[in-house]
């Protein structure tokens, strides 16, 4: 193995504090599949765009190196479920209200045709050559492939590792001006002020240390959520969380916090379980499973005894065809993960007493996927497009088949948090709210995939990205440039480049474990107001004590250290938000135990948290506010068919 | 007291101790096979977490500066032109590698055994 010699030059031109300016009508921040579909729509609408992107737009974002289920597409023509309907009823059922209208609603009616759009752009989307005519999950008229609900169709299975380089390819064409390893830092505002228009942003390259600063009419936040907030080793595995990149620091969060912009469901954000550094994880999709790509695979323990699957209503499932056509009275399957650990109701699923009738003898560890016992369709579906499509498969199907793995005679072992019952850990999903346009609460801010609040999926990413990315341009082109405040830029730049102007001081990784630390012992899954007021005060003594000491060998440090600073504000905004919401909601995933009533009616709505001058506002907002679907989808729509 | 080598041992007083380096992470994400690499630097290119950098002499193999921040996405895998030469392999970390058993037999298998089972050549869809 080659050793890095510590005192070789840095292999790139090094030009901390040089200031280069560039300009633009529609701002896109943050370079994944939100962040390029934004752009594209943007330069389709004729504004001039740039994309910040701190990783490699080709392959960056949680979608990089693939995705499998093109979900929430119920405007697909053989889809049986109405759009409205289809947004309706897993928020009001499996998430008590608490989820997000407008996005989903979005995304149900649009993201069909963005499909389409993608297929043209290069992304394999169909079938083409034929390798599951007559299967049950294909439409053999449009070739398409469908997952989880063969009956109402309204997920769909595609090439999704073309998704990345056909987006990047699109971009160049279009004349979107990419800078790479460009790490946006700070929103620029009119007068420089908290809470007012954003104007552009500064920036830094992740590799020379240069400065960047961006003016732009409008601007399309598109990072991710923040991760590695309780649980931070980066030794055993890798920087590696439960659903996103290592990139996935909460920038986008934290400089629009610091900007003033509005924020809901922070308190809902709950630690990583599995990622490699708690030592527990595998390799993702990697190992076997019943879940998400590996749906609907059936598990047989260590005698080859199978382990039932129960339906919607309790009943138990005989058939794997069972398992991916719903019984008229269930409606409709849908990969919504309900309050329940683990769980995802409206979607059949292993029987929840499994580790007890484990622990009773019932079923000998270890479980098993059993490919070689499903219908060769479907295991070529799972093992083959799936894994094989998904982010992080191209690498896994390679690899175990290189190394003789055959999924018509092999079962892969199940590792799932140590053979616990199969499912996945929720996912924490607080961000900016938001109107129909995906306007944020700051004039000259949209907000696109991640950033807005409850958003997941590829689908969604790219739907609302197409959406912001349209509006933020019909608002670039009509109002001028606003003037950048020097002494704005002048006070980002100083806070940017401390750790570089240290020899020694603490490290980024040592003030993560620091931050993670102060997550886990004061701002944990039971939470009290107590608890979080010396929290709070933990987390100012690491902003007052060690992060002045934070130090920086070079750009690529520098970009990790900004990366822990962002994370520190992130945990702040998750602790006010925590102690805003007075009462314990299950629907959130939240525990009060100084309130322990779970959602009472007078606290069933968001609870939101903004920044005023240097404090910290709280506010709220009805569940409901996106008013009626139709007419406000109609109103706001400018880009698909029907507009 | 005959202190002869035993078998494979020869040679043992004098191997060298040496200080390090102490690494960072015990796991190697991406190894290089530096005969079929070309040293075009596109798997550099491809990493969105920017874990490779360039060596100073050109055509040589990249540098994994950073092997403590990669989340083995596969990408720089995806974007090299010699893959299936064998030029670049990411390396799960032992702690991670898939085990199975087939079905018909119950012979155990795991990613990185001794000895293998012939490879199964049939393509992804």
């Amino acid at each position: 193995m080659d050793t890095p010699d510590d005192n070789a030059a840095w292999p790139y031109p090094v030009t901390y504090g040089d200031e280069v300016e560039v300009e633009a009508d529609v701002l896109i921040l943050g370079g994944g599949a939100s962040g390029c579909s934004a752009a594209l729509a943007a330069a389709r609408a004729g504004a001039r765009v740039v994309v910040l992107d701190k990783g490699a737009t080709r392959y960056s974002g949680a979608a990089g190196s693939g995705f499998d289920h093109w979900m929430d597409c119920p405007s697909n023509p053989a889809s049986t479920v109405d759009p409205e309907h289809y947004t309706r009823m897993p928020i009001d059922d499996y998430k008590g209200g608490y989820g997000n209208y407008i996005s989903t609603y979005i995304t149900a009616r649009d993201s069909y045709d963005v499909l389409l759009e993608l297929e043209q752009l290069g992304m394999q989307i169909r079938d083409v050559n034929d390798e599951f005519v007559g299967a049950p999950f294909r439409d053999e008229q449009t070739k398409l492939l469908y997952a989880y609900d063969y009956t109402t169709r309204n997920c769909l299975r595609v090439w999704g590792t073309g998704l990345k380089p056909a987006l990047f390819n699109a971009l160049r064409r279009n004349r979107v001006q990419v800078l790479e390893r460009t790490m946006a830092t700070a929103l620029l505002t009119e007068n420089g002020t908290v809470g007012s228009r954003v104007i552009g942003c500064t920036a830094v390259n992740v590799r020379t240390g240069a400065f960047l600063v961006c003016k732009a009419k409008a601007v399309v936040m598109c990072m991710a959520t923040p991760e590695r907030l309780w649980i931070f080793s980066s030794e055993l595995t890798g920087l590696v969380g439960r659903d996103g990149p290592p990139t996935n620091a909460g920038n986008g969060h934290a400089m629009a916090f610091r900007a003033g912009a509005e924020f809901a469901r922070m308190e809902s954000s709950t630690h990583e379980e599995w990622g490699g550094a708690t030592g527990i994880g595998t390799v993702m999709f990697g190992s076997g499973s019943n879940f998400a790509s590996w749906y609907p695979c059936s598990i047989v323990d260590a005698n080859g005894k199978e382990v039932p699957w129960l339906g919607k209503g309790g009943q138990p499932l005989e058939t794997v065809a069972e398992r991916t056509n719903p019984r008229p009275e269930d409606g409709f399957f849908h990969l919504v993960l309900g309050p329940e650990e683990g769980q995802a109701p409206s979607i059949p699923q292993l029987i929840p007493d499994l580790q007890e009738r484990i622990e009773q003898g019932e079923y000998t560890l270890p479980l098993y996927a059993n490919l070689p016992g499903m219908p060769a369709a479907d295991r070529r579906a799972i093992f083959g497009l799936m894994i094989g499509q998904e982010g992080h498969t191209w690498t896994v199907y390679r690899q175990l088949t290189q190394a003789g793995f055959d999924p018509d005679k092999d079962q892969l072992q199940v590792y799932e948090r140590g053979n616990a019952p199969l499912g996945w850990r929720r996912l924490r999903y607080g961000a900016m709210t938001h109107d129909w346009t995906l306007k944020t609460t700051l004039d000259g801010l949209w907000a696109a995939g991640q950033q807005v609040f409850d958003g997941i999926g590829v689908a969604q990413a790219c739907s609302t990205g197409r959406w912001a990315g349209t509006h933020a341009a019909e608002f670039a082109s009509d109002i001028a440039h606003a003037p950048i405040v020097r002494s704005q830029v002048d006070a980002e730049k100083a806070r940017v480049y401390g750790p570089v102007m240290r020899d020694d001081g603490v490290s980024w990784k040592e003030l993560s474990g620091g931050i993670a630390k102060v997550m886990q012992e004061y701002c944990g899954d039971r939470k009290n107001e107590t608890l979080m007021r010396i929290g709070l005060r933990y987390l100012e003594e690491l902003k007052e004590a060690e992060a002045t000491t934070l130090c920086a060998r070079n750009p690529h440090e520098l970009m990790r250290a900004i990366e822990a600073l962002d994370i520190l504000t992130c945990c702040e905004m998750i602790m006010h938000a925590s102690l805003a919401r007075q009462a314990s909601c299950s629907w959130l995933f939240f525990e009060r135990l100084d309130f322990p009533d779970d959602d009472p009616a007078a606290w069933h709505k968001w609870v939101t948290i903004r920044l005023e001058g240097d404090r910290v506002v709280a506010g709220d907002l009805a569940l409901d506010y996106a008013g009626d679907l139709e007419r406000n989808y109609a109103r706001h729509n400018r880009t698909s068919v029907e507009a | 007291m005959d202190q002869s080598s035993p078998p494979g041992l020869q040679g043992l007083a004098d191997r060298k101790a040496t200080r390090g380096p102490n690494l960072v992470t015990p796991n190697q994400p991406i190894v290089f096979d530096e005969e079929a690499c070309t040293g075009c630097n596109l798997c550099i290119e491809a990493c969105p977490i920017d874990v490779l950098v360039p060596q100073a002499s050109p055509g040589a193999v990249p540098l994994v500066l950073y092997p403590d921040e990669c989340w083995y996405c596969g990408c720089c895998e995806m974007r090299c032109p010699e893959y299936d030469a064998g030029a670049i392999r990411i390396n799960f970390p032992l702690m991670q590698r898939a085990r199975w058993k087939r079905r018909a037999t119950g012979e155990h298998f795991r990613l990185g055994m001794k000895n293998p089972p012939p490879p199964n050549t049939r393509p992804p869809v």
